[in-house]
């Protein structure tokens, strides 16, 4: 079983824009409401760096663990989707969420929020027909044997999405070529070329 | 090849400010590719990885992945998403659903179900507490209609907002196997909307019930002699009440500071228009469950001692009127100032059906 994963090369983003416009137009989401962003640090300055964010589809899901109604799953391939039908709005997916991944058609008065979106990993939700599927969570490109849209159409090749193995190992041979000393992760003195993959494929 | 392979995976220009950056290293690149082509060939053909990191993009460091994780977002942070300011990591999530799923929950139902427990053992044990000596059927106005009303409206909107903010908490276990999705779905919606709405009118009366009630509840020395006597338990001999006991001035006091924070951190997280971020709302959402939780474990010993426990105390609250020998058992210093105002049931029931709620209230102090 595949385990989807996105991941962006932070040294390769551009902050184009373009996986957001992406999302948008695969998914037709409701005005307001923007399933992935690109968030740039220290804009201007010479270490600025750019990254690209929706739903990580998490291994171990706070949002999963948190939601009262219970309305998230797991699809085989490792995808987070939920129930809109189940969805109370309460707003608590998005206290626990890591990455700011689900939004909310409004904030009013009450704790009145509306249905929770989030990137499906252009997987669709639970509906009857395709058509109510759409209508709800956008399209189900997975269905189709089809990868994200916003991936599929990174002008740099930053965002990379699909099998964390296979992530892994593009990421890893651009590190191996890149030189980097740490191998571009983090400071981890353990993190070596050898166990990029693995990092990626067991830590998420 | 092992050049082009590097060009093509590590030169590429980050952004948009940096293409004139990216346009100078593209020069740099191609000058030194120009030079070392001049001195050796065998140079070109091993890709060194040192002068690669020299020439590209600055790589991304441990500071920025720091910076990541701190949540900080200075002047120059951007967020492409339309009125986000969100960081690019939620630090606290991880901590909030901690604590919330591995301590407020699981300890929350040891609190509110072990209370239930301690009462059912203490009733079986120790059994109802009954009156000593017999009615003598004179009766003590002690609550009037209007703190009647208002105090069975508090509770019953307490029992709901206690049962609906379970069923947030605990319900999935329970009533999703339960029901299944279609009724679940359903009920777990209008617990929602129960709660959201009908949490702020419990906030608005719980404050004018405890204003209503102040005067009654200012603690007094022989409040604590009653706590260290168990409320009579300890000891043979009758403990001094006024017109409320130590017992109830504690539950009162709980209510005013405990019941306050539930109230205030409800009120944070109902109104997330004043775009309250997402710290606030863990911050909120755990002092609400801790505080409500603790309550309720608290309220069942209430209710049990108001019911149940006692004999003659819930008719006070249901017709307004106690028993003569059940005030003198129970709040002797009340009885003491208010002795001679007795009534007898006839007298009761014609100031009821004259309009019950001119009543001139009971008389209290200490
Ligand atoms: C002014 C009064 C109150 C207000 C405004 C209020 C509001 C809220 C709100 C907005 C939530 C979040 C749930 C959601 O939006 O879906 C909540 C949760 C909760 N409330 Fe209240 N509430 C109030 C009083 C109470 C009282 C009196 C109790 C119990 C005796 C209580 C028990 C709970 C519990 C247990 C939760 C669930 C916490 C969790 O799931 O982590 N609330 N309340
Ligand atoms: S919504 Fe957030 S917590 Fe849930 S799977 Fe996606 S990234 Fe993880
Ligand atoms: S907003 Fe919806 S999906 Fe998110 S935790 Fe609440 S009920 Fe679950």
């Amino acid at each position: 079983m595949a385990q989807m994963k996105f991941m962006c090369d932070a040294e390769r983003c551009i902050e184009c824009n373009g996986c957001v416009t992406a999302c948008k137009n695969a998914n037709d989401v409701e005005w307001g409401i923007q399933r992935r962003r690109v968030v740039t640090l220290n804009d201007g300055e010479a270490d600025e760096m750019s990254i690209s964010v929706a739903c990580m589809h998490c291994d171990d899901a706070p949002c999963m663990a948190v939601c009262p109604t219970d309305c998230f799953y797991k699809t085989d391939d490792g995808i987070v989707l939920h129930d809109k039908d189940l969805c109370i709005g309460c707003g608590y997916c998005l206290y626990a969420c890591p990455f700011g991944a689900p939004q909310f058609p409004q904030q009013d008065a009450f704790g009145e929020r509306g249905k929770m979106d989030k990137c499906t990993f252009c997987a669709g939700g639970p509906a009857e027909s395709k058509e109510e599927e759409y209508e709800k969570y956008g399209s189900n490109r997975i269905a189709e044997g089809k990868l994200p849209l916003c991936a599929e159409m990174c002008s740099t090749k930053a965002l990379l999405a699909g099998d964390a193995q296979d992530v892994a190992d593009i990421f890893r041979q651009r590190v191996v070529h890149r030189g980097h000393k740490d191998g571009a992760w983090s400071n981890n003195p353990q993190a070596s070329a050898d166990n990029l993959a693995y990092d990626a494929a067991h830590k998420g | 090849m092992n050049l082009l392979t590097a060009q093509a995976s590590g030169g590429v220009p980050r952004s948009g400010k940096g293409l004139a950056l990216g346009i100078w290293r593209f020069m740099l690149v191609a000058f030194a590719l120009v030079l070392s082509l001049g001195f050796t060939q065998v140079a070109l053909a091993q890709a060194d990885p040192d002068r690669e990191m020299n020439t590209a993009a600055p790589g991304i460091t441990a500071d920025q992945w720091r910076q990541v994780r701190s949540g900080e977002t200075g002047p120059n942070y951007r967020d492409s998403r339309y009125e986000s300011d969100y960081s690019l990591i939620n630090a606290s999530g991880e901590t909030w659903r901690q604590i919330r799923n591995r301590w407020v929950s699981p300890f929350g139902l040891i609190a509110v179900f072990g209370m239930a427990a301690l009462i059912a053992l203490f009733y079986f044990i120790v059994g109802r507490k009954e009156l000593e000596a017999p009615r003598t059927g004179r009766l003590l106005l002690r609550w009037t209609l209007m703190k009647r009303a208002l105090h069975w409206t508090v509770a019953t909107l307490f029992i709901i907002l206690a049962l609906t903010g379970m069923t947030l908490l605990f319900g999935k276990f329970v009533f999703r196997p339960l029901f299944g999705d279609g009724i679940w779905a359903w009920m777990i919606a209008a617990t929602k909307v129960l709660h959201n709405y009908l949490g702020p009118i419990f906030g608005i009366l719980l404050v004018i019930l405890l204003v209503s009630l102040i005067k009654d509840n200012i603690p007094k020395k022989h409040d604590w002699v009653w706590f260290k006597k168990g409320g009579g338990m300890i000891g043979k001999k009758h403990v001094d009440a006024g017109f409320a006991n130590g017992g109830e001035k504690a539950w009162y006091w709980l209510l005013a500071t405990v019941g306050i924070l539930v109230v205030a951190s409800g009120f944070v997280l109902d109104f997330p228009n004043f775009d309250q971020g997402r710290d606030t709302m863990q911050w909120a959402n755990i002092i609400h469950a801790v505080g409500a939780l603790g309550l309720t474990a608290v309220s069942l010993g209430h209710i049990y001692i108001g019911t149940l426990g006692t004999e003659g105390a819930l008719e006070g609250m249901t017709t307004g009127y106690v028993d003569e020998t059940w005030a003198k058992e129970h709040h002797n210093l009340w009885y003491e100032e208010v002795k001679d105002q007795t009534l007898s049931e006839q007298e009761v029931a014609a100031r009821k059906s004259s309009g019950g709620s001119s009543e001139p209230s009971a008389t209290r102090t200490s």
